[in-house]
This record gives structure tokens, C-alpha cells and sequence, in this order.
């Protein structure tokens, strides 16, 4: 390695931290504003890249039309954003975190099928940009001409949008409504419209970042996923709002890639995640981020848990009497569907542990599904085809997964945490997926079936009820138990459960291991249903989809995730035959956050109080 | 000035104000005293529009307000000074008046930041320190210095004394009395007689969201079972 | 009850010499005092004098730079606040920090489920623990009738009660009580702080409390002591402190913000 390679090497990190800066500052400049962590931002950038790679096309090539192009597509994807901003987010500025992210999830969906009926599946090279084609002999090495003009772009912007921000009025107003919004909305000035001009700039620094990617890289259906997570480290150790702190950032995990790959190609993931976790552990509010100075105020009261009536207990009863006779009443192919809804109860149940009563929300609680699923594949494969001993190395290995990532999550708390969960499960997703030798990567691991006795559905299905029904009752218990009101009380106020005396981060710890060890078990028994496991399963979307059952439940009922696991799947199950049926389930999702955002668990419950077979909250 | 007739308000379904009238005439100071959790400070944030009214009519100099957002209120010459010290903590003094900075709204001359610090003297040696680097005294008195450079011709002052050590609540009482003598008018709420006393015209004492007693301030020392009931002195 | 029953008389915190600064500026500088048993004694001063860093060193939240803090004649200085809590210093909180989700009596129960160390249990119910203890100690502070409601919906001045019945679920020697009276009308504040006292001459406990109303602190505190700028200026009876020059200079002002000399509470 010769020291005009490093510089190259340097160089090429330099000019991919400018595209990833102009995706990252876009979204920390509307989380600082708007408190929404949008997901979509992704599929802005990936619209970025469409938009100017069919722009660039058509037009004759040039220049100017090369750099309108870019432009015209970064300004569109702005005017995208203003429209996603006034028609849906607007409208949920006031919802708890969660229901924000899988909204903004759904739009994630919606755009996807948006710009495959656009702009059709296949990958799309550009060309290279004109009169920026040749490269530049800098210690020998050939460097690109385009990427140097990238590395200048990056700071150009990092000024421009700097100075707008500290020396304007609009950005004086900005930067009043990241630390107060409705005070400066008390003082006279209109913050939808505040609002709206911010999401505008963050969408089209997004599309400005894909635009610039065209000559770069290939454009695919795919972009959008894999720079949101990127943008998220990023944004993280940047620190929330933070424009400056992104850029250095950006540069950061730009030249950890571009040097990583030497090293450890394909999982540079993992190394950007272990910087992002040692930043977040000398600094918890990132690089140049700021301890949080809101409050969110936007989940309301829980009420206290009460233990169930005689007629909750006699409903209970009913539902277990049902799940035993399905064998009996359903055909195969129902009993099958019936296992899958159950498995996915216990992962939702475990998400729920997580998030609804401790207050943890995890954007990646995949990756301990993946871990117990894998595990067991590969106890399966290599240890005798023990289904047994399988199932019991799983939910291990899955247990001690959330162990060593929990130690840094639960140091954290509200968006930082869900985003280093995050993070974690991008690791397990890129380990399966690039770890080839091991896990199969792409093609997955075939053939994990049941041990003989279990192998009939019945049968199969008895013991999915037993293992991870028997979880969801556990789970419940523990929710009832001492240790469960401590993290209940360490949600509701850490202040006061530190101050009588209990050590909340070790509970929260013990809190995450547990909920970790269910999700696991849910992933070693589905490796067996299905008889085989791929990278999806500790894919963004997985974790979403858990997001998604426990929504569509109800946060804040206790039946909620199995309710929001039956519906889930079914809805699935039908609308996955559909064309377009992603944009299809973004839509369902995105009206239900917004339409019925108690879930629906919570609306049967708000319907039994009225109607006075449940105790309700008391009124003032 | 300002009129509230029959308003009910609250959060969510929780209703906290139960049909509430009150009347602040142009130039006086009118204070709102209660016990904590009467709705006292849910009558600003309902008159201000950041809480919406369930019932009931507000009317700000003439104009139907009832249904108006926070901003549109605000630009119709309202203030409003929160019970909590809200200053931007990552703003500078400076920046904290420029975000509070409207058009003048009559024929007076508007607020510029130089006529506010001889007002707060205190606040402009620290002009450009951040919000959250000066102490509570300070703060309280930035709070109404940038409300102040909305130019309203009104202003709520929710619990402006809260925390303030006595010496504090001194200066603050000498400023809205010269607010008052310019003009200004005040609806404030309070849990300090004392502080009421000094600086109020007339006052309403509230309980569970309701009018239980207006009248001057003189009224309301002459009837200890009023102060005995509702403010349990 | 507790051990220091029949200590009668007896120093119950020695504060000595004890500094913390924070980038440069003295927060706290050179403060040492004691806190007799059963004495109620309050801390005052303008706002950023210092108080709550004082308290956040008394209680383990922050190291001191400098000095000791001793409690019934150990050295607790540099504990971490569950040592120092299990030790029994009880702390209230100037905004109130409860747990909206659970009611009040299991607001009690988690208070004393933290002190039989019973935290890690995963199969008993939380709701069946402790359940007389805790009705025992709503009761001290009058809140037992509304031991099943929601502490979410309470009013305020109740939620400061039950902040004072959770602070002593582990039977504290010393209470901290940061501007307790905060937000309430004035009766309410009366009442609160007569309770507080009754409790401190019942159950031999010391309370060191800060506070911005004078009524409360004339009317109710055996003892004061005045912190300025990180230092202490003065410490004595009401009458002393009413008279201080210094005090008026600094943070009593001209006297319009409390009652005359005579017409205290109690």
C-alpha cells in the first residue's frame, strides 16, 4: 500500500461523505425541527437518484443540462416533501415516536412501488458527468475529476446551510422551534409553514444527495433502506440537529468505509457501528449534539395496570380453548397460518415487553429474532440435526446478543436508543448476508426441518402454542411482577426509581436481555416451521413489521400484540397475492397511524369501558 | 379588551375550565388567583390558542378568537409570558428578542431591544450569553422582554413570581407597574398574594375552573372567607 | 423504628468545608454546616446561589471538588445516591416525580419493593407486596383514601404528599426536600409544611428543605441558613435572617414579599 494509494483511498472517502452529508443533514435538520424520525428520508434520496439519472438522459448532453438536471430533481424531491409534510405528517406532529416512524415507514413503502411504476425494477447506470470525465493524477493515483468536485460539495453546502441557519431570520426561527415549538408559535409566528419550509430544505438536500450519486453508482430499488441506516449513524454520532456535527460525521463513517473495505469488506456496517457506539459512550448526545431539551410530551398517560375481571379471565380462557381446538377445525394450510400468527405474537409480545412497559422503543428488534433463528439453523446443521438442542441454542445465543448490544442501548434513551438498535440489527443483517461461507448470505440456509415426532402440523403447531404461547404468558406475568413495575416506573420517571434507590440501568439491561430471549425463542421455533431462514428475517422491514403488530394492537394494552399479530399476518397473507401490495400495506398503515392511532386492541378496550365491561381511567 | 363567556376547555377529554367568564379592561392589571390546579394556567393557554376551547366564545378587542391558532392570536397584539421560564436555552439574548420581534400593530412606536434593557437593565451585559446560561431571575425577565417586542397590546403572565427569590419578585413588581402606567395590559396569574397585592387592579379567584369571585383587590381582603375557601389562607 | 432512636440530641449531617465548581465558577465554595436531629432546617438564597448543587452533593448526584459530607458520623462523601439512599437519605423533588401509570398505593409499594430489594422478582405481583405497609405510610401523610387512584390524575398539592410518603418508605434520617412548597396556594404550603413538621417530631427525622417563600420559611424553619453565590452569609433563627443586612441586600429585598415580623404561622 503506497502512501499515493492511501491519499486515494483518503479522497474517495472525502467524496462519498458528501453524498452521505446531504442525506444526513437533510434529516437532522427536520428532526431537529419536526421531533419525526423520518424514514422516508431514504426514499428521497432514492427519488433523487431516478428523477435526475431520467432527467440526465433525456436531455442532450451538456454541462449546464447535466447540473439543471440535478438541480430539477433535488428541487422536485423537495416539493415531494412539502406535499408528504402538509398531507400526512402534519397531521401527527402530536403522536408518540413510534407511530411517527411507521408512518413514515408506510410512505417508505408507498414510494417504493411509486417509483417501481415510474421508472421500472431494473438497475440504471448513469453516465459520467459531462466535462467532469477525466480524472486527476494526484501522487500517480488517477482520481476522479467528478469525485473532487463532490469533495468541494460537501462543504459548500455545509456554509451555505449553516449561514442560513445562524444568520437569517428563518433560521433564528428554526432554531427557536428545535428547542420550543409551541412557544414561538405563542410569540406570533406560523410554525406549520416554518415547518413545512424545513421539510422542503431537508427533502431536497436528500435528492440533491441522490442526484449527485448518478454518476457514481447504480441506481436501484434498494437505495433507500441502505442509506437510511447509513444516515442514521450518521445523524447519531453527528448529533440530533446538528448540521456541523453531521458533516464531520459523515466524513467520519466516509472514510471508514472507503478504508474498512480494505479491511473488512462488505461488513463495514460493523465498524461504523462500533464508533458509533463508543462515540455514544463518551458522548450520549453524539459528536455535537445536545442533551434533549423536550420532554416528549407527546405519549399520553398509561393507565395502571389492573389484573384482569371475570369476564377479561373468561375471554382469556375462551381464546385458549380456540388456539387448542385449531388442529381440529382448520385444514393444513390453516394450521400452518395459525403457527406463523402465534410465533409472530411472541415477537410482538417481546417488542411490547420492550417498548410499551419499558418504554424502550427498539427500531431493530429483529436482530434478536435473526440471532435466535439462525443460531438454531446452525446448531441444526453442524451439531446432528438435533431439532431439540436447536431450540434451546437459539434463544441463547439470542439472549446473549441482546446482552452485549442492550449493555449500549439501555445507556440510551428515546431516539438515540431506537437507532442504535437499529444499528445492532443492521449488523446481524449484514453478518447473515455477507457471511456466505457460514450462513448461506444470500441463498439462506435449506432444510432445517422438525425432528420426526414433530413433523405433522398438528403436532408441529401444539408445540409452537405451547413454547411461545406459554412465552406470551410469561411475558405477562413478568409485566405484573416487581420487576416489571420497575421498568414500567423507569419509563413513567427514572429520576424517581433512581432516587429510591434502584440501579435502573441494570434492570433496563435485564429488561432488554429478557425481551431479547423471547424474540428469540419466536425465531428459533419459525426457522423449523418454514425449514429454512434468509437475511430478511433481521432486514429493517422485519423489525418494522413488529413495530407494525404491536401499532396496530395497541401500544398500551397488554393483548394488544397478539391482536395486532393475528391481523398482521392475515392482512399479509392476503395483500402479499396483490399487485403493488406494498403500497398497499404503506397505505393501510399510514391511515390507520393517523385514523386510529389507539390500535385496535385499544379500541375494543375504549368500547368495553364505554360500555362498562372494563375499568377505565378515572376522570378528573 | 379581552371577554371569555361560558368557555369550557381542558386536555383531551379531561374538561378543566367549566364555563368561564371574565372581563380584562383596557389598562388594568388583572390577576387570576386559585389554588394549583384551578385553571389558571389553562385559562392563558386557552385565551393564547394553544389549547382549543370546547364551549364558549373568546373575544380579543372586539375580534372573535375562539377558534384562531396560537400564531394568529399572537399577531393580533397578545402576549403571553409561560408559568415555566420558557426561554430558547440554545439562543442568545439577542436571538431570543428577534424570534419574539413583530410588526407594531397601533400608531405607538414599536419595542427595540434598546428600550427593553434599559427596562431590564440586568439583561444587557449578558446579551450574548445563551438562554440557558443565565440565572432564573434573568430568564424570567428575558421571557417578557421578547414577548414585549411582539408589541402586544396585551399580555398573559402566568405565575411570574413562581420561584423567584423575594428580591426578584420586588423588581418584577416595579416593571409591570411600569408597564401598566404605559399603557400595557395585564392578565396574570399568581399564587402570591403578596405580589397580587402590589401590582394588581382587580382580581378573579378561581376554583375547579369557575369564577368564584371578582372584584377589586381591597374587595378581596375584606372577605376572609373567600381567601379561606379558595386560597385556604 | 430505626437505629437512631434513642440518639436524641444528636448531629444527624456534618458538612464540611465541602466546594464544587463548575468551569471555573465556584458553585459551591467552602460551605460547612450540621443538621441536628429532629430540626427542621431550611436553605435559602437568590436564584443560582448554589442550593441545588449543594443538595445534588448531600444526596451523591455530584461529586464534591472538595470536602466531606458525614452522615450519623460516617463519611458518605463520593457515594453514589443508592448507597447514600440506602443509608437513609430521602430526597422530594422541586418538580414532582411520580409514576403517572400506577396508582398511588403502588407508587408506596415500588418505594418499599426497592428497599426489601425484591426489584428483580419476575413472578410475584407487584400489586400484592407490601400492601399495609404502604396504606400505613399514606395514611401518615392523609392520602389513604385515594390509595387506588391513578397517580396521574392527582392534583398537585396530593402528589407532593405522596412524594413526602414515598421519600419515607425506607424510614430516612435525613429528608431533603427541594422547594417543597413550590406551585401550591398559600394555605396548602401551611399545611404541607405543618405536616412535614408533625412527621419530623413524630419519627425523629431531620429535613433540610430550600424554598423561595418566606411565610413558609419564617413560619415553619427551626433554623436558617442563607447561601450567596456558592457561599454561606448567614445562619440563625427568623428573626436573625429577617434583620440580616446582608440578606436584605442580596435576596429579601424591601420585606413586601412576606409577612411582618409577628404575624407568622404557627
Amino acid at each position: 500500500m503506497t502512501a499515493g494509494f492511501i491519499f486515494a483511498q483518503f479522497l474517495t472517502g472525502l467524496s462519498s461523505a458528501s453524498s452521505l452529508f446531504l442525506v444526513a443533514s437533510g434529516l437532522s435538520l427536520i428532526f431537529g425541527v419536526t421531533r419525526i424520525v423520518n424514514f422516508a428520508h431514504g426514499s428521497f434520496y432514492m427519488l433523487g437518484a431516478y428523477l435526475a439519472y431520467h432527467l440526465i438522459e433525456w436531455l442532450p448532453t451538456g454541462i449546464l443540462p447535466f447540473w439543471g438536471s440535478v438541480i430539477c430533481a433535488a428541487l422536485i424531491v423537495g416539493v415531494v416533501g412539502v406535499i408528504v409534510e402538509v398531507v400526512i405528517l402534519r397531521r401527527i406532529y402530536h403522536a408518540p415516536e413510534l407511530f411517527q416512524l411507521v408512518a413514515t415507514f408506510g410512505i417508505v413503502l408507498v414510494m417504493q412501488d411509486a417509483i417501481f411504476a415510474l421508472f421500472g425494477g431494473e438497475d440504471k447506470f448513469g453516465s459520467r458527468a459531462p466535462g467532469l470525465n477525466g480524472v486527476v493524477r494526484i501522487f500517480d493515483e488517477p482520481i476522479p475529476q467528478y469525485d473532487l468536485a463532490l469533495i468541494a460539495l460537501g462543504p459548500v453546502v455545509l456554509i451555505s446551510v449553516w449561514l442560513l441557519l445562524n444568520k437569517t431570520r428563518w433560521g433564528t426561527l428554526v432554531r427557536a422551534a428545535t428547542q420550543d415549538r409551541d412557544m414561538v408559535a405563542a410569540l406570533g409566528v406560523n410554525q406549520a409553514w416554518l415547518f413545512t419550509s424545513v421539510f422542503f430544505l431537508g427533502s431536497a438536500l436528500a435528492g440533491l444527495g441522490g442526484a449527485v450519486q448518478v454518476p457514481r453508482e447504480s441506481i436501484n430499488l434498494l437505495m433507500d433502506l441502505s442509506i437510511i441506516a447509513e444516515a442514521f449513524v450518521v445523524v447519531v454520532i453527528g448529533g440530533m440537529g446538528s448540521i456541523v456535527g453531521a458533516f464531520l460525521a459523515a466524513v467520519l463513517i466516509g472514510e471508514l468505509n472507503a478504508f474498512g473495505i480494505l479491511i473488512m469488506p462488505q461488513i463495514t456496517i460493523v465498524l461504523a457501528f462500533l464508533v458509533m457506539a463508543v462515540v455514544l459512550i463518551v458522548r450520549p448526545w453524539g459528536l455535537l449534539g445536545k442533551p434533549d431539551a423536550i420532554q416528549h410530551a407527546g405519549d399520553q398517560i398509561d393507565m395502571p395496570l389492573r389484573e384482569a375481571s371475570l369476564p377479561g379471565k373468561l375471554v382469556g380462557l375462551l381464546v385458549i380453548a380456540a388456539l387448542v381446538a385449531v388442529p381440529y377445525v382448520l385444514d393444513d394450510f390453516g394450521i400452518v397460518l395459525a403457527t406463523d400468527i402465534i410465533i409472530f405474537a411472541l415477537f410482538a409480545a417481546s417488542l411490547h415487553f420492550l417498548m410499551g412497559n419499558s418504554g424502550m422503543v427498539s427500531f431493530g428488534h429483529a436482530a434478536y429474532f435473526a440471532l435466535g433463528a439462525y443460531a438454531s439453523a446452525l446448531v441444526f446443521r453442524h451439531l446432528g440435526g438435533s431439532m431439540e438442542l436447536a431450540l434451546l441454542i437459539g434463544p441463547i445465543a439470542a439472549v446473549v446478543g441482546a446482552l452485549v448490544f442492550g449493555w449500549f442501548c439501555v445507556r440510551l434513551s428515546g431516539v438515540y436508543l431506537a437507532m442504535l438498535t437499529l444499528a445492532a440489527a443492521q449488523i446481524i443483517w449484514s453478518i447473515t448476508y455477507s457471511w456466505g461461507d457460514v450462513t448461506g448470505g444470500d441463498d439462506g440456509m435449506l432444510g432445517i426441518w422438525p425432528s420426526e415426532w414433530a413433523r405433522s402440523k398438528p403436532v408441529f403447531y401444539y408445540l409452537t402454542l405451547v413454547l411461545c404461547g406459554g412465552g406470551v404468558l410469561i411475558l405477562r406475568k413478568i409485566t405484573h411482577a416487581p420487576f416489571g413495575y420497575v421498568l414500567r416506573g423507569g419509563r413513567d420517571s427514572s429520576v424517581r426509581t433512581e432516587s429510591i434507590g434502584i440501579h435502573l440501568l441494570r434492570h433496563r439491561h435485564f429488561g432488554f436481555a429478557v425481551a431479547g430471549l423471547f424474540a428469540g425463542i419466536a425465531g428459533s421455533i419459525y426457522v423449523f416451521s418454514k425449514g429454512s431462514i434468509f437475511p430478511d428475517e433481521a432486514a429493517i422491514p422485519r423489525s418494522i413489521d413488529g413495530l407494525v403488530m404491536v401499532l396496530l394492537g395497541g401500544v398500551h394494552t397488554l393483548a394488544g400484540p397478539l391482536v395486532g399479530a393475528g391481523v398482521f399476518r392475515l392482512l399479509e397473507d392476503w395483500i402479499s397475492r396483490l399487485d403493488f401490495w406494498r403500497a398497499i400495506l404503506g397505505t393501510i398503515i399510514i391511515v390507520l397511524v393517523v385514523v386510529a392511532p389507539q390500535g385496535i386492541a385499544g379500541f375494543f378496550h375504549t368500547l368495553a369501558i364505554r360500555f362498562g365491561l372494563a375499568k377505565g381511567r378515572e376522570s378528573l | 379588551m379581552l371577554e371569555l363567556n361560558s368557555v369550557n376547555a381542558g386536555y383531551g377529554k379531561a374538561r378543566i375550565l367549566n364555563q368561564l367568564s371574565l372581563t380584562v379592561e383596557r389598562g388594568k392589571v388583572v390577576a387570576l388567583l386559585g389554588r394549583n390546579g384551578a385553571g389558571k394556567s389553562t385559562t392563558m393557554k386557552t385565551v393564547i390558542g394553544l389549547l382549543p376551547v370546547t364551549s364558549g366564545q373568546v373575544t380579543f378587542q372586539g375580534e372573535d378568537i375562539t377558534r384562531y391558532p396560537c400564531h394568529r392570536t399572537a399577531q393580533l397584539g397578545m402576549g403571553y409570558v409561560p408559568e415555566d421560564r420558557r426561554v430558547f436555552p440554545d439562543l442568545t439574548v439577542d436571538e431570543n428578542l428577534e424570534v419574539g420581534r413583530q410588526p407594531p400593530r397601533d400608531a405607538r412606536p414599536p419595542w427595540t431591544p434598546a428600550q427593553l434593557f434599559e427596562l431590564f437593565p440586568n439583561l444587557l451585559e449578558r446579551r450574548h450569553n445563551q438562554g440557558k446560561q443565565l440565572s432564573g431571575g434573568e430568564q424570567q425577565m428575558l421571557t417578557i422582554a421578547r414577548t414585549l417586542m411582539g408589541n402586544p397590546q396585551l399580555i398573559l403572565l402566568d405565575e411570574p413570581s413562581e420561584g423567584l427569590a423575594p428580591r426578584i419578585v420586588e423588581q418584577m413588581a416595579d416593571t409591570i407597574i411600569k408597564l401598566k402606567e404605559s399603557g400595557m395590559t395585564i392578565l396574570l396569574s399568581e399564587q402570591n398574594l403578596h405580589f397580587a397585592r402590589l401590582v394588581a387592579d382587580q382580581a378573579y379567584v378561581i376554583e375547579k375552573g369557575s369564577v368564584r369571585f371578582s372584584g377589586s383587590i381591597t374587595e378581596l381582603d375584606s372577605k376572609p372567607e373567600v381567601l379561606a375557601t379558595y386560597l385556604a389562607v | 423504628m430505626s437505629a437512631q432512636v434513642n440518639m436524641a440530641t444528636t448531629e444527624v449531617l456534618r458538612v464540611d468545608t465541602l466546594c464544587k465548581s463548575f468551569g471555573g465558577v465556584d458553585a459551591v465554595d467552602n460551605v460547612s454546616f450540621t443538621v441536628q436531629q429532629s430540626e427542621l432546617l431550611a436553605l435559602i438564597g437568590p436564584n443560582g446561589a448554589g442550593k441545588t448543587t449543594c443538595f445534588n452533593m448531600l444526596n451523591g448526584q455530584l461529586k464534591p471538588d472538595r470536602g466531606t459530607v458525614s452522615l450519623m458520623g460516617e463519611n458518605i462523601t463520593g457515594w453514589d445516591p443508592r448507597r447514600v439512599w440506602r443509608r437513609g437519605v430521602g430526597r422530594t423533588f422541586q418538580i414532582t416525580a411520580t409514576y403517572s401509570s400506577m396508582t398511588v398505593a403502588e407508587n408506596v409499594q415500588m418505594a418499599l419493593i426497592a428497599r426489601h430489594r425484591k426489584t428483580f422478582s419476575l413472578f410475584s405481583r407487584a400489586t400484592r407486596l407490601y400492601v399495609t405497609e404502604a396504606l400505613t405510610l399514606l395514611e401518615l401523610v392523609g392520602m389513604q383514601s385515594q390509595a387506588q387512584r391513578s397517580a396521574g390524575i392527582l392534583a398537585y398539592g396530593d402528589l407532593k404528599r405522596l412524594e413526602l410518603a414515598i421519600a419515607l418508605a425506607h424510614d430516612p434520617v435525613l429528608l431533603l426536600m427541594d422547594e417543597p412548597t413550590a406551585g401550591m396556594a398559600p394555605g396548602e404550603r401551611a399545611e404541607l409544611m405543618e405536616l412535614t413538621a408533625g412527621i419530623v417530631a413524630e419519627r425523629g427525622l431531620s429535613v433540610l428543605f430550600t424554598e423561595h417563600d418566606m411565610d413558609v420559611v419564617f413560619g415553619h424553619a427551626d433554623r436558617i441558613m442563607v447561601l450567596n453565590r456558592g457561599q454561606l452569609i448567614a445562619q440563625g433563627d427568623a428573626d436573625t435572617i429577617r434583620n440580616d443586612k446582608q440578606v436584605q441586600d442580596v435576596y429579601l429585598g424591601g420585606g413586601s414579599m412576606f409577612a411582618a415580623e409577628g404575624s407568622d404561622h404557627a
